[in-house]
């Protein structure tokens, strides 16, 4: 299954790889990042029919998570391909920007700090899907 | 002597003392002599006294009338010069004994010569005549004289009276004045007093206010810091969480009969970049936290060494997470062109840091208004730039939002001006920018603004 996390901080990569270091090493995930909305989009240009889930955060510089949100629901509105799916992460956890993403069509939604044993979970029951 | 010559003498000694009485009177008038001689004044109302004095001494040793009514005279006349003697310090008295003094001379010789009887008086009989009569002359006229000083003398004194009852008026009035002068003096200093007070006051109120004003956009910033600070202790945790794991599969990994070296190497190398980047967002988070105690301590007002750069950047991220902990949906490029070359400015760190936090919360706020407005394809930029110039070390900060009207680019350095709805902005921000760079620093700095494109502030800071 391949992943494209979306985040400013390019520490994320990192923690990913790391986290994940089994699924990774085992061939379960396989992920890939972009450092900012404009970066996914591209990215998703070339590799569209790869990615199976986008792990955005929402607060970055220039185009915003849910700005990215949309233009990915807009762009892959109709399959085939069946268009990836959108987790939202943000650090402010508040209820308008969880509103917003929902209406946006988000997948779902996470607050920083990252519960990692919990989205693994979450993965892996998406794996067996 | 028989009885009817005694009579005789006696009328003509009363007619005498009558005349002389009435002559002395007259003249102890003339010469206010109740004031300048009282008990002479006295003497001269009892005259009679002197004139029953002679009429007796007559009587007693028999001696002619006339000769008595001469002595008489003589004795009146000696008197009277006595009596100008003793007040010759007024003029017209001196003038009165000058004018009865060849009179009583004459009178004198005339006597002597008839009690003597020698024939001398029948011999310059006309010599006495002449002298009487020029004696006379004489008294008269120097009588008139003293008459005319007397007069002029109460002139004068009516005028020198005049002249000390305006002296007493002006006198009063002076005192008068004075004690308006000093009432109102007092009156000043009071107010002086308050005024100090109220100034004393006002700067306590100064001071308070400025405190405020940063104590203000500290708050604003508080949910920005604490994003600041959560990111990257998130990190702090999750790459300790994540070390903790490689550990265990490390210590697993020795344990196996065969060792994978490679697998090893990779783990180990792996644990020393996440100590890396353990101790790199660690201090990141400190950064924000000392940044923050620097900001709300009052200036201490002494000029450090420091990195420009370093500092623009640190309130760059403040302001901006600052706006956006408020507005969670906001987005903005943050663009920053750091120029390498700028090294280490001296200046007054926590004041300096205060202008950054206003200009980019300014910036922040102008592109979030224009922002609201919905324009297609419009993306909020906040753009730091510094640079080493020939004037010294020039920071610019600018912002692609609402821009600033003419009409309100006048005002936005003075005290207590803002745009923002009442309650949001202080009015204190660029007001206390402007004094911490043109007076703290001797700098400048400088607005350039276009409307609906955007503002740039540019601080010069000479070195």
């Amino acid at each position: 299954m391949k992943i494209l996390v979306v985040d400013d901080e390019t520490d994320v990569r990192t923690l990913f790889e790391q986290r994940f270091r089994r699924e990774i090493r085992s061939g379960k995930f396989e992920f890939s990042f972009a450092y900012s909305g404009e970066e996914a989009l591209n990215y998703l240009h070339s590799h569209v029919s790869e990615v199976v889930l986008i792990l955005s955060d929402i607060n970055m510089p220039g185009m915003s998570g849910l700005e990215l949100l949309r233009l990915v629901k807009q762009e892959y509105d109709a399959p085939p391909p069946p268009p990836p799916m959108v987790m939202m992460i943000t650090a402010y956890g508040d209820t308008e920007s969880y509103n917003q993403a929902m209406q946006l069509g988000a997948n779902d939604f996470l607050t920083k700090p990252v519960d990692f044993a919990a989205l693994k979970e979450k993965l892996l029951s998406l794996e067996t899907l | 002597m028989d009885s009817k010559s005694f009579i005789n003498i006696n009328a003509e000694l009363s007619f005498s003392v009558l005349v002389a009485w009435g002559i002395l009177r007259a003249y102890g008038k003339f010469l206010n002599l109740s004031v300048r001689a009282p008990r002479w004044a006295v003497a001269v109302n009892k005259i009679w006294v002197l004139g029953i004095g002679v009429a007796v001494f007559g009587l007693l040793f028999n001696i002619k009338s006339d000769h008595l009514n001469g002595i008489f005279w003589l004795l009146t006349l000696g008197g009277t010069v006595l009596l100008l003697l003793r007040i010759r310090d007024y003029r017209p008295a001196r003038t009165i004994l000058l004018a009865i003094a060849p009179f009583a001379l004459h009178y004198l010789l005339e006597f002597l010569a008839k009690v003597l009887g020698n024939g001398l008086l029948d011999e310059y009989d006309d010599a006495f005549d002449t002298a009487q009569g020029f004696a006379f002359i004489w008294l008269a006229t120097f009588l008139l004289i003293a008459r005319s000083q007397k007069k002029n003398l109460e002139a004068e004194r009516l005028l020198r009276e005049e002249e000390e009852q305006n002296k007493r008026r002006i006198e009063a009035q002076n005192a008068e004045l004075e004690r308006l002068v000093s009432e109102r003096t007092a009156a000043l200093t009071q107010q002086a007093e308050e005024l100090r007070y109220t100034l004393t006051e006002l700067k306590t109120t100064q001071a308070q206010l400025i405190q405020a004003e940063k104590m203000a956009s500290l708050g604003e910033l508080t949910a920005g810091i604490a994003h600041e600070i959560q990111n990257p202790l998130n990190f702090v945790n999750n790459f300790s969480e994540v070390s903790a794991e490689l550990v265990q599969e490390l210590e697993e990994e020795c344990q196996k009969a065969e060792r994978d070296p490679e697998l090893e190497n990779e783990l180990l190398a792996d644990l020393k970049q996440n100590l890396q980047k353990i101790t790199h967002h660690g201090q990141r988070a400190s950064s924000i936290v000392r940044g923050m105690l620097e900001h709300s301590r009052a200036s201490s007002g002494e000029r450090q060494l420091i990195d420009l750069n370093a500092l623009c950047d640190e309130y760059l991220r403040l302001a901006y997470h600052g706006l956006r902990a408020k507005d969670k949906t906001f987005n903005a490029t943050l663009e920053t062109h750091f120029d390498p070359n700028l090294g280490q400015v001296q200046v007054i760190s926590q004041d300096i840091g205060r202008v950054l936090l206003n200009l980019l919360t300014n910036a922040f706020y102008a592109v979030q208004q224009r922002q609201k407005r919905q324009e297609a394809g419009y993306y909020p930029t906040v753009t730091v730039s510094t640079c080493h110039t020939s004037e010294g070390s020039e920071i610019r900060v600018r912002d692609n939002g609402l821009g600033i009207p003419e009409s309100v680019k006048q005002k936005i350095f003075q005290p207590f001006f803002t745009t923002k709805p009442t309650g949001e902005g202080t009015g204190l921000g660029l007001s206390l920018s402007y004094d911490i760079i043109t007076q703290g620093h001797n700098g400048t700095l400088t607005v350039d603004s276009e409307e609906g494109r955007g503002t740039e502030f540019v601080i010069v800071l000479p070195e």
